[in-house]
């Protein structure tokens, strides 16, 4: 089971609690585990990516054991923690100044 | 329940109104959606708990969400805006061309007869259309063939903010963008033209009578005489009576014809509402006085409604959507501020009261008659 954590937003979006897991089908790609997502909650759709290009939305960053993952390439395999279950994959809405 | 729902947009969520017919006591619900940019939430005229709202955020883009039950609850519906066929370009800020890109859902508005359909102003500007209750969206592209390569936006953004449908003939509908003007389809969103000829705007533009490019506010109808049209231009207010072919200035004695909002009495097609702001530079009432201005001739006539409105020391704004009116049989007016008062009169303007004081910033105001 792979764990996500989503920010506040979209939790009320996607009606789920803090952390959500996931069974991902395949290797535990960074894009992988994005698609699994969306299809569990299509809501989530075009939130964290672009619905065409597939890319991040400026101000959404990945971070997982203490790294910022979010210019990793899609295809990118993400920390074995993560993989196994024992980190959580974190969805993070970028801070806001003022 | 014979009453009023009014619904509203704020910066950090919607709130729904309502009171029964007397409206002197109101139940705020909300928010809904909370912590969101709320730019619009309307209601379905065919079926009034059919509800669609933009619920928008520069971290997580676009939502569109959809109630069944006149807003008690909502579910998320489709969010996916893709332009038709290449983007193409438009006018930037620096002259050059710069592609279209989908940003937010500035208005919703849909069908007369149809609550399965519903149109939706994006910003960059274009217009989409949903036959299947918002699950999918459909870009009228032909709009952006109307010289929109010479379309530029303004400071605020090049938004499709204003839809207008006639219904007297549903092949026509009308629309307005900043800053490129207002625009008309006679073929059910096919084909389109601009219509703005009688508009001047000598301070924005170069050529200040051109065919686009102009910053319309906003445009209001009376249902009775779709060929009549009211615009809150950037500067000045105008009407048509050709459907848009020409327009003439109506600003009368208005203290300033800068403003956002416009509306129509329910029952009385040449009354007609809006609320001047001192400039483009200071987004504020004149002299500190929140006014509406109220014309019973079509306008170049107009009055202040004060009584209940704060008539010292007030800095409000009223924006573009922000104003509306029920269909009771005394006609009541509604808009909202960005301080986050929503004042309501029940008497057609004389006197007004606040609903509610102390909302985020009010990005719209639609109202739903219930029967």
């Amino acid at each position: 089971m792979i764990r996500v954590v989503l920010p506040h937003h979209l939790r009320t979006l996607a009606r789920v609690g803090r952390e959500v897991e996931l069974q991902v089908e395949g290797p535990t790609t960074l894009g992988l585990v994005l698609d699994t997502l969306e299809t569990r909650y299509p809501m989530l759709r075009g939130t964290i990516r672009d619905h065409v290009t597939q890319k991040r939305r400026p101000f959404i960053r990945f971070f997982a054991c203490g790294q910022d993952l979010s210019h990793l390439p899609p295809d990118a395999l993400l920390p074995d923690a993560v993989a196994m279950g024992a980190e959580p994959f974190l969805v993070v809405g970028a801070m806001a100044g003022g | 329940m014979n009453g009023v729902r009014v619904l509203v947009g704020t910066r950090k969520g919607a709130f729904i109104l309502t009171s029964d017919a007397k409206r002197g006591r109101w139940d705020i619900g909300g928010p809904h959606f909370a912590g969101w940019e709320i730019y619009h939430l309307k209601g379905s005229p065919a079926d009034p708990n059919r509800l669609y709202a933009s619920q928008t955020s520069g971290w997580f883009g676009q939502v569109i969400q959809r109630s069944n039950d006149g807003g008690k609850t909502w579910e998320p519906a489709g969010n996916q805006f893709v332009y038709d066929g290449v983007p193409g370009t438009h006018q930037w800020y620096d002259g050059t061309q710069h592609p279209w890109e989908f940003k937010r859902v500035w208005q919703l508005e849909p069908s007369l007869t149809d609550p399965d359909t519903v149109y939706a102003g994006v910003e960059d500007a274009a217009l989409f259309r949903s036959s299947d209750g918002g699950q999918t969206w459909q870009e009228l592209s032909g709009l952006r063939s109307a010289k929109g390569n010479l379309w530029q936006p303004g400071a605020g953004g090049m938004c499709l903010h204003t839809i207008v449908l006639d219904p007297s003939d549903p092949q026509r509908i009308f629309i307005a963008i900043s800053a490129a003007g207002a625009f008309r389809t006679d073929d059910g969103g096919a084909t389109w033209q601009p219509i703005n000829r009688g508009l001047e705007s000598k301070y924005e533009l170069p050529d200040s009578t051109a065919e686009v490019g102009h910053c319309v506010h906003s445009i209001a109808m009376h249902r009775s005489r779709p060929g009549v049209l009211f615009m809150q231009k950037h500067w000045d207010v105008l009407r048509s009576d050709n459907a848009g072919e020409l327009w003439r200035e109506v600003s009368g004695n208005l203290p300033s014809d800068f403003g956002f909002p416009i509306a129509v009495h329910a029952h009385e097609p040449e009354t007609i509402y809006v609320v001047p702001i001192k400039s483009d530079s200071e987004h504020y009432p004149p002299e500190g006085k929140l006014r509406v201005y109220r014309s019973r001739t079509g306008g170049n006539e107009w009055e202040a409604l004060t009584k209940g409105l704060p008539q010292s020391d007030c800095y409000v704004n009223v924006l573009r959507s922000a104003m509306a009116v029920d269909s009771l049989e005394s006609c009541g007016i509604y808009f909202g501020t960005t301080g986050g008062q929503v004042y309501a009169s029940a008497d057609s303007g004389d006197s007004w009261s606040a609903i509610v004081r102390d909302l985020p910033a009010v990005l719209s105001v639609e109202v739903q008659t219930l029967p």
